[in-house]
């Protein structure tokens, strides 16, 4: 059997903000390098909380986040900016500079972290980006707000990979979206998830549809612990109470 | 009867300690708290990366696209201060001093307070509105994640291009109402214009135009780190939002006249005429 790499190793994780009611009780999870692993869980689960302490905007409170074999409270300022700039983000609304162009925002995190390169070649490394994600270059100069929201999607996804990251994070990408559009962005994800030799991903979402279709692993958090994780056809298989009721739910919602 | 007297009892204690809950929150908490984001954010003018680009672009937007706005209230600040130190004046046979009463309640008090009021108004708001929607979508999580400070790349140039240009507009205030005082005294009141200026001349010394100036600076540095402190830690969606614009504007607005008492105490303390 061959042996497994992590890209993400979280243990006993626990978070509360500020004294109040832990968040996160303890999670326990192994993300494997170039693999997608979904993180699915109802509303309030600690989700988005979990997310930002793998890119060390939250704190933990106690336990351990290691990413990429860094162990991320170990780490000064700086050397937490550079095991950032190995992740790609794709935030729920895209999150776009509404004051930068389109390919001013692809072109943003060239600028802070690529200032060996030339402005032509940050320029051509974003628009090769945006290429890759399907934007035609007559969008290149609009604003996010000139652009509909599955365009933005795109920017977002193209700003995101504008790094060439190793790992990247997915907060509810299509959530709130219609289906052909959900059906894009699930698309652009493997696509995303096959351009880099290793690339690992990690997405947070209530599409149960798309966890079944795209993840090799899913993790189900509840009330702040990991309920279960395991391969899709291992979360058809549970009889666990919470997951078929969430595994019910989401395949009839479709 | 005894029903009654435990109410109103009941009802000065709550007052009471509603008055010391505001203090303690809204005074010294957050006193405190906007201490710290100001230290924070103002460390970051002496760690790279500088953002000399973002400096230049809201100097720009604080400055100039604020300078009709500066000019019309400073014109016309100046025709009524005028007129009325002249009302005031002629009772004592003392219009000679027109000049000089118009040109140190500008230079000292009406130029740097009117303009910190109204730059906080349209500056500030804008930065509060700014950093607050940046951090309701996500924008200020997107930077933070890009490796970017938000306080270097948001706050920190907002401060020291509010700070500086401040002061500038509060000169360009002062002239335009000096020019507008001179006017009113020349074309409407129809007394001379040499008394005007030599008596202004006179009496306002170059630090009274220095200690208006000086405050200005005050102010920006208060109005801007009030509005981006609100912006910065804006809660719940567009709501949010116009809570954190309109508790920012306000909350500068009042600091900017309190302040001011304060600061007339200090610099007069310093040139030794006291207040
Ligand atoms: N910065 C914070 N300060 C205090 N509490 C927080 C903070 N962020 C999140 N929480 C709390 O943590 C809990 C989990 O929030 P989280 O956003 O992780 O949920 P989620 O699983 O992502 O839910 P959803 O599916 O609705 O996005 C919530 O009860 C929330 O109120
Ligand atoms: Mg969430």
């Amino acid at each position: 059997m061959e042996t497994k790499e992590f890209a993400v190793n979280v243990e006993h994780l626990r978070k509360s903000f500020d004294g109040k009611e832990e968040v996160l009780k303890g999670i326990d999870l192994h993300i494997e390098k170039g693999k997608i692993t979904f993180i699915i869980g109802f509303s309030g689960t600690g989700k988005s909380v979990l997310l930002k302490h793998l890119l060390g905007v939250h704190k933990a409170t106690s336990g351990d986040v290691e990413v990429l074999g860094h162990k991320l409270s170990t780490l000064n300022h700086d050397q937490l900016i550079e095991v950032r700039k190995k992740f790609g983000v794709l935030f729920q609304a895209a999150a776009l500079f509404d004051d930068h162009s389109v390919l001013e925002n692809v072109m943003f995190p060239l600028n802070e972290h690529r200032k060996d390169l030339s402005k032509a070649e940050r320029e051509q490394i974003a628009s090769s980006r945006l290429k890759q994600v399907g934007l035609e270059e007559k969008h290149y100069n609009k604003l996010p707000s000139e652009i509909s929201g599955g365009m933005q999607k795109r920017v977002g996804l193209a700003r995101a990979i504008a790094l060439n990251p190793e790992i990247i994070l997915y907060d509810e990408p299509t959530t709130g979206l219609d289906p052909i559009i959900t059906e894009m962005v699930d698309n652009l994800i493997i696509e995303t998830h096959k351009s880099r030799e290793g690339m690992t991903s990690i997405i947070v979402s209530h599409d149960l549809t798309a966890a079944f279709r795209l993840a090799d692993y899913i993790a189900m958090l509840n009330a702040g612990t990991v309920l279960l994780y395991g391969t899709p056809e291992e979360f058809l298989a549970s009889d666990n109470e919470l997951v078929r009721k969430f595994v019910d739910k989401g395949i009839h919602r479709k | 009867m005894e029903n009654i007297m435990n109410k109103t009892k009941e009802i000065i204690n709550d007052f009471i300690l509603s008055i010391g809950h505001f203090f303690y929150n809204t005074i010294i908490i957050e006193t405190g708290k906007i201490g710290v984001f100001f230290i924070d954010s103002i460390s970051w003018w002496f760690k790279k990366p500088y953002r000399w680009n973002e400096v230049i672009y809201h100097m720009e937007f604080v400055g100039n696209k604020s300078m009709i706005i500066i000019m019309l209230t400073g014109g016309f600040t100046g025709l009524v201060f005028t007129f009325q130190a002249w009302v005031g004046l002629s009772i004592v046979n003392a219009e000679n001093l027109i000049g000089p009463t118009v040109g140190l309640g500008i230079t000292r008090e009406l130029g740097p307070v009117l303009t910190g009021l109204i730059i906080a108004a349209r500056a500030g708001g804008a930065m509060a509105a700014r950093l607050g929607t940046m951090r309701v979508t996500e924008q200020i999580d997107a930077l933070e994640v890009m490796g970017v400070d938000a306080k270097n790349y948001l706050v920190a140039p907002r401060i020291l291009a509010s700070i500086i240009s401040t002061p500038l507009l509060t000169a360009v205030f002062d002239f335009v109402a000096l020019c507008g005082g001179y006017f009113l005294n020349t074309y409407i009141l129809h007394l001379d214009p040499a008394i005007f200026l030599e008596k202004t001349r006179f009496f306002v010394d170059p630090s009274d135009i220095n200690e208006g100036l000086i405050k200005a600076a005050v102010f920006g540095l208060f109005f801007s780190t009030i509005c981006t402190y609100r912006g910065y830690y804006t809660k719940g969606g567009a709501k949010g939002v116009g809570d954190a614009t309109n508790q920012g504007v306000v909350a500068s607005m009042v600091s900017i006249i309190i302040i001011d008492y304060f600061l007339t105490k200090i610099i007069g303390m310093f040139k030794g005429h006291g207040l």
